[in-house]
C-alpha cells in the first residue's frame, strides 16, 4: 500500500500500466515491483524448478524471483526484474514458468514431490534407460523448469554499441560513489559515474537521514547539480557495468529505451576504458535460511526500507523483521515512524539492545511460515516461548555482503573478514581500482562518505593529478554490529537459492556426497548458477558447506565471480552487427550495371560479384552459364576483376623483394612484361598466385586472389619490416584505385581497340605484354593475360570511370555477338584449362601438388623455399592434380568426393583422392573435375571411383591431365 | 585488452592480428640444416609468464613486437620490429 | 571514339542529416600516397614543404595549408591531397594515384562526435584527439581514417567499395543518437 506522504515521488504523475491482463495505477518513478506493491500484489512469479509462489526478495537487479515478461512478440523481453523495469504508460508486463496463470499452476506438482527432487536428482534418476533421455526426460524436465521463453521471433528493434574514454570510472551512485566522483572531478579528471539505477543516490534514497543537515536525498540532489554542471563528468544512470577487462577496459550496459514506449535504442552496450577506477558498488543484504522462508511478502529488511522511504509504499500493512544484526533495526523505526503497524521485530541475539513501539523478542527465531500464495503468519521461537504472529511482509536481515563482484573478473580472490562475516575484496585485484564505501565493508554513512574522498584520491595520485581537499560531510556514524546466523533448524525447506531453488538440504547433501570443494557443490546443487549468479545466497552456502565440512569459510573458498555481473541481452552485446552490420559490402564499380541486368550476385569475401546474366528464355542459372562459356569461346565477353588484390610495388630492391616472396623469378622479367607467380608460405605450402607486372625498373604491380588480398598484403608487410627491413621498397594497396575488366575470347583484341585512342596489335602487344593506354584521354593499363584459355586482355582505369567503362564495353560486346559473364562461366573457363583457384591451392597443397614444383627456382632464396625442399613433400605417392572426365559424359562429379580404385571399398584406408571442382563443360560436352589423386600424374588413363557417401553419388572418371582444353596455348596468342 | 602501436598510441586488441612468436625475425639461412629450420618453423615456447610476440597494427600495417605476461596480462613495451635489435 | 563519364564513391548517398549530424561527401581530388625511400625523408619533407606548403606529417597528423592537406597514413606514408606531388619527388618516393581509392565523407555538427562513438574504438575527446588529429583506425567492420577538422567535424575515409556501408553505419549510429536526443 501507499504510504501517505512518504517517499521521493510525492506530486509524481500517475501512471497505467498492465501486469497479467489487469490494469493498475502507479507513480512515474515507480519500478514494477514498487507499483505492484502499492497495490498489493504481493505474488509476481514462480520458482524455476517447484513452481513455488513467490514475489519480490529485494528491490535491485539482485532481484532472484520477480521476474517478468515486458513487451509482446518479437519486442518481447523475458526475465526482466520487477525491481529494475520502471513502469510507463501502457507497459505490458506478464509473470513467467506458470500454466495456466500465476495463481493456479498446475506444474506446481512439482512442489508436492520436492523430496525426490532434491540436488542430484536428475543425475540419479534419468540414466537409465538411456534411450528415454532424449525422447522423453529431457523435454520433459526442459519444459517442467524454466525461467521466460524468448518470442522465437527476430528482434528488429534497434541496440547499441558505444566506446567512452574517461581518467576515472566511478561505479555506483551512493554516498562512496557520489563523494569519490565529486572528489576526482574538482581534482581535474575526466569523471564517468555510472549507475545502474534509474536515479542516482544509492541507499541514500532508501534511507531515513541526514547529511550536512540536509535529508539525504536533498543533499545527493545537490552534489548531483554540481557534477551535472562540470564539463568533465559524465553521469549515466541506468547503467549497469557488467565486467571488468584487462587494461582498464569496462564492458556496461545502458538500458536506454527500456523505460518508454519503443523508439530508437533499447539498450546501449558500452566499452568504458579508463585510466583508473572507483567501484563503489555497495552491498547486498543476504537473506537467513529459516523453514519456508520464500513465501511472497518475505523480502530484506534493505528493501522493505527502500519501498518505504523511496517510493512511498509499505509492502504490508502488519509487518514483521526478523534480523541477526543492528541494521534491521532501522526498518522497524522507519516503519513505526511512517505509521505501519509492525507486529514485531525479532532479534537473534539475546543481547540485542532494541527501542521502539513494537513488541521485540531478543533471542528470537522464526521456525514456521505459513500463506500459499502470500505470508499470512510466522511462528516465533524466542527466550519467553512460541507465539504465532500474523503478518503480511516479513522484512528479514542476515547481514550485508559487499560487492565484490568486478573485483573478481580478474581472477581476484576476496578475503574473509570475520567482523562482518563476509568476503572483501583482495586490494589489487585490479590494477588501476580502488574499492571504497560498503563493497569494501564499512558500512555507516559518513565512513562511505570519507572513502570514497579517500579512495579518489588514491586514484587521481595514481594519475599524476593532485587531489583536491574536500570537506567531508556530516552524516550518521553507527557501528555496525551482528551476529552470524545463517540457517534456522526446524521442519521445512530452507531456501537459500530463491531463483533455482536449492536449500539448506541439498547443500548438505552435497556434501555427505562428497562435492566439498566448492565449485562441485556449485555444480551438483546448481546453487548460483541462476542469473542472479548467487547474489542474494553465495556467501550462506559457503558458510554452510563449511559447516558441514568442518572447515572454517576462508578454507572453504569462494566459487569464481565472472562478467557479467548482471544478464546482458546478446542483442546489446553483437550491437551493430544485426543485418547488413554483419560484415562491410564490397561493391565493385559495375556493381549498378550487373544489378540492372539481372544478375544474382554471389558473395566472394565481403564482395558482392555477378554470378551469371539471365537472358529470356533461359530457365536456369546452368542455361545462362553455358552460354556466356560459349560466348566467350566464341566472341568476346566482359568480366569485371576488380576485386582481385593489386598492390604496387616501388624501389631499389623491388626486384629483390618480390623474388624473396614469389617462388619464381622477376628481376628477370623486362619492363612491360607480365609473369605469372607463385607465392609460398614459409612452411613450403602454397599461399597464393596471380600474376605481376613491371611497369618500369623499380615498379611492379601484384595481383593477388580476391579472397587473399588482405593476407597477402599483411604478408608483405612482414617481409618488408620483419624479414627484409634492409630492402628499400614500398607496398601501396591500390586495389581500390582501379577498376579492371576482363576481356576474354577471339573478338577480345576488336573490344579492346574500340575503347583506347590508339589501338594494339598482337605484334607489339604480344601475348603477356602490359602497358600504359589512354581510355577516351583517361590514362589507364593494359595486361595481355588470360584466366580463360582465350586470346584476352584485362583493362584497368582509375575507379570513377569504372562503372562507364563496363557499360561502354558490355554494350560494345553485345554488338560483337558477346557480352557480360559472371562467376559461374569464370569458373568453368579456368576449370576446362585447369586453372587453379583456393578449392586447389586450399593451404595443403604444395607447388609439386599442383604440377608447379619447376616454379619454385633454386637459384635464389625464397619465402618457403627450403621448407618445400622437406622429406615428404616431394615424393610420388603424394596427392597430385588431375583431371577427371565421367565415362559417361552426363554422369555427375561433385566437388568434395573421394576417389577410390575401381575395385576398392569405398572406406578411408581405401582412399586416393579427392575431388576440388566441378563444372558441365558446353566447350567439350561433358562434366569435368578437378582432383587430388595420390600418384595421379602417373596415372592418367586409369579409371577410377568417384564416391560421394553424402550425396549418394558414384561415377567411374578416366584420370587425365588437368588441362583439357587447347594444352598448347594457341588460343592464347591468337 | 589494449596494446600500443608504437605509431598510433594505444589500441583496442581488435585492431591488431597476434602473429605468434618473435623469433620469426630471425630467419635461418637457406643451408642453416633442417632442425634450425624445423624449429623456426614449428617449434614455440608456451611460456606461463614472459613473453614476446608479433603484433600487426592492420589498420597503419606496422609490425610490432610486443613483450608481455600470459599471466597478468601485462603488456610491458611494444617496438616497431624494424627497431628491434637483430 | 568513347567517352567516359567520371562518378564519386557517395554520388547519390549524401547529403544526409539526422538531427543535428550532417554527412556530406567530400572529394580528394588529386590525392597522392607519398612514401619516401630510405634516408629520403628529410628531402622529401623539404621539397612537400617548397612544393605545397605542407611537410611530411608526423604520425597521427594531418597538416594544411591553402587547400592543400597531407594526412599521415601509416608507417612512413602520407597522403598528399589537394595537390600534384611537386616533380622533384620521383626517385626520392614512391609515389601512388590513390585519387580513386577511397569513399570519404565529412561528419558535422553537435553530436558528429556521439555518432562516431558508436563506431570507432579510438579516444575522440577533443582534449585527447584536437583539430588535426587524425587516427588510422576501424568504422565498425572497415579499415577507416578518421581526421578531426573541427571541433564538431570529422572526416571519415574507407576503401571506395565500402561507401554504402560507411554511409549505413553512419546514419544508424545518427538515428540512435537523435531518438536518444528526442
Amino acid at each position: 500500500m501507499r504510504v501517505a506522504g512518504k517517499g521521493l515521488l510525492t506530486g509524481a504523475a500517475p501512471v497505467s500500466f498492465t501486469f497479467d491482463g489487469t490494469s493498475y495505477q502507479g507513480l512515474q518513478g515507480d519500478t514494477l515491483a514498487s507499483a505492484l506493491l502499492a497495490n498489493d500484489v504481493r505474488l509476481m512469479g514462480r520458482s524455476f524448478k517447484y513452481h513455488r509462489p513467490r514475489g519480490v526478495l529485494t528491490a535491485g537487479s539482485e532481484e532472484p524471483s520477480a521476474l517478468v515478461r515486458v513487451g509482446k512478440g518479437s519486442q518481447a523481453v523475458p526475465n526482466v526484474r520487477a525491481t529494475q523495469q520502471e513502469i510507463f504508460d501502457g507497459i505490458d508486463a506478464a509473470s513467467q514458468n506458470r500454466w495456466p496463470n500465476l495463481k493456479y499452476d498446475v506444474l506446481s506438482v512439482n512442489d508436492l514431490i520436492s523430496p525426490f527432487l532434491s540436488a542430484g536428482f536428475y543425475y540419479k534418476t534419468f540414466m537409465w534407460p538411456r534411450a528415454f533421455w532424449e525422447g522423453l526426460y529431457e523435454p520433459f524436465i526442459r519444459r517442467a523448469a524454466g525461467l521466460g521463453a524468448l518470442s522465437g521471433e527476430s528482434n528488429a528493434e534497434p541496440y547499441e554499441k558505444a566506446f567512452a574514454f574517461c581518467d576515472v570510472l566511478v561505479i555506483g551512485s551512493g554516498p562512496a560513489g557520489l563523494m569519490a566522483a565529486l572528489t576526482a572531478a574538482r581534482g581535474g579528471a575526466d569523471v564517468i559515474l555510472a549507475d545502474e539505477d534509474s536515479r542516482m543516490g544509492g541507499r541514500l534514497l532508501a534511507e531515513t537521514e541526514a547529511v550536512d543537515g540536509k535529508p539525504a536525498a536533498h543533499w545527493t540532489a545537490d552534489i548531483l547539480n554540481e557534477l551535472k554542471g562540470m564539463p568533465n563528468v559524465r553521469l549515466m544512470n541506468r547503467t549497469t557495468v557488467t565486467g571488468a577487462y584487462d587494461h582498464g577496459t569496462f564492458g556496461a550496459l545502458e538500458r536506454v529505451g527500456l523505460h518508454g514506449p519503443a523508439d530508437g535504442p533499447r539498450e546501449c552496450f558500452w566499452r568504458i576504458v579508463a585510466r583508473g577506477a572507483v567501484l563503489a558498488a555497495g552491498a547486498l543484504e543476504r537473506p537467513i535460511a529459516f523453514p519456508d522462508n520464500d513465501r511472497p511478502g518475505i523480502m530484506t529488511a534493505g528493501a522493505v526500507r527502500a519501498y518505504l522511504n523511496r517510493w512511498g509504499v509499505s509492502p504490508g500493512r502488519e509487518v514483521t523483521i526478523f534480523g541477526n544484526n543492528d541494521d534491521a533495526h532501522r526498518t522497524a523505526r522507519d516503519l513505526a515512524d511512517a505509521g505501519v503497524r509492525v507486529a514485531g521485530l525479532i532479534d537473534s541475539r539475546a543481547d540485542a539492545k532494541v527501542t521502539g513501539d513494537f513488541p521485540v523478542f531478543t533471542g528470537g527465531k522464526i521456525i514456521a511460515t505459513r500463506g500459499r500464495l502470500g505470508l499470512e503468519n510466522i511462528t516465533v521461537e524466542h527466550e519467553g516461548g512460541t507465539r504465532i504472529i500474523r503478518t503480511d511482509c516479513l522484512a528479514m536481515s542476515g547481514g550485508w555482503n559487499p560487492s565484490v563482484h568486478l573485483t573478481c573478473h580478474m581472477n581476484g580472490r576476496p578475503e574473509w573478514k570475520p567482523e562482518i562475516a563476509s568476503f572483501i575484496p583482495r586490494p589489487g585485484a585490479i590494477p588501476g581500482m580502488v574499492v571504497a564505501g560498503s563493497a569494501q565493508g564499512i558500512f555507516s554513512t559518513s565512513g562511505c562518505l570519507a572513502d570514497g574522498i579517500r579512495a579518489a584520491g588514491k586514484v587521481l595520485q595514481s594519475l599524476g593529478m593532485k587531489a583536491p581537499t574536500i570537506e567531508l560531510p556530516t552524516a550518521e556514524d553507527q557501528t555496525y554490529a551482528l551476529e552470524p546466523l545463517w540457517v534456522v533448524e526446524g521442519k521445512g525447506r530452507k531456501w537459500l537459492d530463491f531463483q533455482n531453488d536449492v536449500t539448506v538440504r541439498d547443500i548438505r547433501l552435497a556434501a555427505q556426497e562428497n562435492f566439498r570443494s566448492v565449485e562441485h557443490m556449485k555444480r551438483y546443487t546448481t546453487q548460483g548458477m541462476a542469473t542472479d549468479q548467487g547474489k542474494n545466497s553465495n556467501v550462506a552456502a559457503l558458510a554452510l558447506l563449511a559447516d558441514a565440512t568442518g572447515r572454517g569459510i576462508p578454507e572453504t573458498g569462494t566459487t569464481t565471480f565472472r562478467p557479467p555481473y548482471v544478464p546482458v541481452s546478446i542483442a546489446a552485446m553483437g550491437a551493430g552487427g544485426q543485418g547488413m552490420g554483419f560484415a562491410p559490402q564490397r561493391f565493385t564499380t559495375s556493381h549498378q550495371a550487373s544489378h540492372e541486368r539481372g544478375a544474382p550476385m554471389i558473395e566472394a569475401g565481403y564482395w558482392y560479384r555477378p554470378s551469371y546474366f539471365p537472358r529470356p528464355g533461359e530457365k536456369t542459372w546452368l542455361d545462362s552459364c553455358n552460354r556466356e562459356v560459349n560466348m566467350v569461346r566464341a566472341s568476346v565477353g566482359v568480366c569485371d576483376v576488380s576485386t582481385l588484390g593489386k598492390i604496387d610495388i616501388q624501389g631499389h630492391d623491388a626486384a629483390t623483394f618480390l623474388d624473396f616472396v614469389y617462388s619464381n623469378t622477376f628481376s628477370t622479367l623486362p619492363v612491360g612484361r607480365v609473369r605469372y607467380g607463385l607465392m609460398l608460405r614459409e612452411d613450403g605450402h602454397v599461399m597464393d598466385d596471380g600474376t605481376t607486372a613491371r611497369l618500369g625498373d623499380n615498379h611492379y604491380v601484384m595481383t593477388t586472389t580476391t579472397a587473399a588480398a588482405g593476407l597477402v598484403m599483411r604478408h608483405l608487410d612482414f617481409v618488408a619490416q620483419v624479414l627484409r627491413p634492409e630492402l628499400d621498397v614500398q607496398i601501396v594497396s591500390v586495389t581500390e584505385q582501379w577498376a579492371q575488366f576482363s576481356v576474354a575470347g577471339p573478338k577480345s583484341r576488336d573490344l579492346v581497340n574500340a575503347m583506347l585512342d590508339n589501338h594494339v596489335d598482337d605484334a607489339s602487344f604480344p601475348y603477356m605484354a602490359c602497358g600504359s593506354v589512354n581510355v577516351s584521354g583517361v590514362p589507364g593499363r593494359l595486361f595481355r593475360i588470360s584466366f580463360s584459355g582465350e586470346q584476352a586482355y584485362e583493362i584497368a582505369v582509375p575507379a570513377r570511370f569504372g562503372g562507364s567503362l563496363y557499360r561502354l564495353m558490355t554494350a560494345q560486346a553485345e554488338s560483337m555477338g558477346g557480352g557480360p559473364y559472371g562467376m559461374e562461366a569464370l569458373n568453368v573457363l579456368r576449370i576446362e584449362k585447369g586453372f587453379i583457384t583456393h578449392a586447389e591451392i586450399h593451404g595443403r597443397t604444395t607447388a609439386f601438388d599442383i604440377g608447379m614444383d619447376r616454379m619454385v627456382s633454386l637459384k635464389k632464396d625464397c619465402i618457403g623455399q627450403t621448407a618445400s625442399r622437406r622429406e615428404g613433400l616431394l615424393e610420388d605417392t603424394r596427392e597430385q592434380l588431375v583431371g577427371l572426365r565421367p565415362i559417361a559424359a552426363e554422369a555427375k562429379l561433385t566437388a568434395g568426393a573421394h576417389l577410390f580404385d575401381k575395385e576398392a571399398e569405398a572406406i578411408r584406408v581405401n582412399d586416393q583422392g579427392y575431388v576440388t571442382s566441378v563444372c558441365y563443360s558446353p566447350t567439350l560436352k561433358t562434366n569435368l573435375g578437378l582432383a587430388f589423386l595420390k600418384r595421379g600424374r602417373a596415372r592418367h588413363g586409369e579409371v577410377i571411383r568417384l564416391v560421394d557417401h553424402l550425396r549418394k553419388i558414384e561415377t567411374l572418371c578416366e584420370v587425365c591431365d588437368p588441362v583439357f582444353l587447347d594444352p598448347e596455348g594457341e588460343r592464347l596468342r591468337g | 585488452m589494449r596494446i600500443t602501436c608504437p605509431l598510433c598510441g594505444t589500441r583496442d586488441r581488435r585492431e591488431f592480428t597476434w602473429q605468434g612468436d618473435a623469433l620469426a625475425i630471425h630467419r635461418p639461412a637457406r643451408d642453416a640444416g633442417p632442425e634450425a629450420w624445423d624449429n623456426y618453423i614449428h617449434l614455440r615456447e608456451n611460456p606461463a609468464g614472459k613473453t614476446r610476440d608479433l603484433w600487426y597494427h592492420d589498420p597503419c600495417g606496422t609490425w610490432a613486437v610486443a613483450e608481455r605476461d600470459t599471466v597478468t596480462h601485462a603488456v610491458h613495451s611494444t617496438t616497431l620490429v624494424t627497431e628491434v635489435p637483430r | 571514339m568513347v567517352k567516359l563519364i567520371a562518378r564519386t564513391p557517395l554520388d547519390g548517398l549524401t547529403p544526409v542529416t539526422i538531427g543535428t549530424v550532417t554527412v556530406t561527401e567530400v572529394t580528394l581530388d588529386p590525392m597522392t600516397m607519398i612514401a619516401p625511400f630510405k634516408n629520403q625523408l628529410a628531402k622529401v619533407d623539404a621539397l612537400l614543404k617548397a612544393g605545397d606548403g605542407v611537410g611530411f606529417p608526423a604520425p597521427n597528423r594531418m597538416e594544411s595549408s591553402d587547400g592543400v592537406r597531407i594526412l599521415w597514413a601509416g608507417q612512413g606514408r602520407a597522403l598528399l591531397i589537394g595537390a600534384d606531388a611537386p616533380a622533384g619527388l620521383r626517385g626520392l618516393a614512391a609515389l601512388t594515384d590513390q585519387a580513386d581509392a577511397s569513399a570519404c565523407a565529412q561528419i558535422s555538427g553537435a553530436g558528429a562526435v556521439d555518432a562516431l562513438a558508436r563506431l570507432v574504438p579510438v579516444d575522440l575527446r577533443l582534449s585527447h584527439f584536437p583539430v588535426g588529429q587524425t587516427a588510422r583506425t576501424f568504422v565498425n567492420h572497415m579499415a577507416a581514417s578518421v581526421t578531426r577538422t573541427a571541433p564538431d567535424a570529422f572526416e571519415v575515409m574507407v576503401m571506395r567499395s565500402m561507401g554504402q556501408t560507411l554511409i549505413h553505419e553512419l546514419t544508424e549510429a545518427m538515428t540512435n543518437i537523435a531518438a536518444r536526443n528526442a
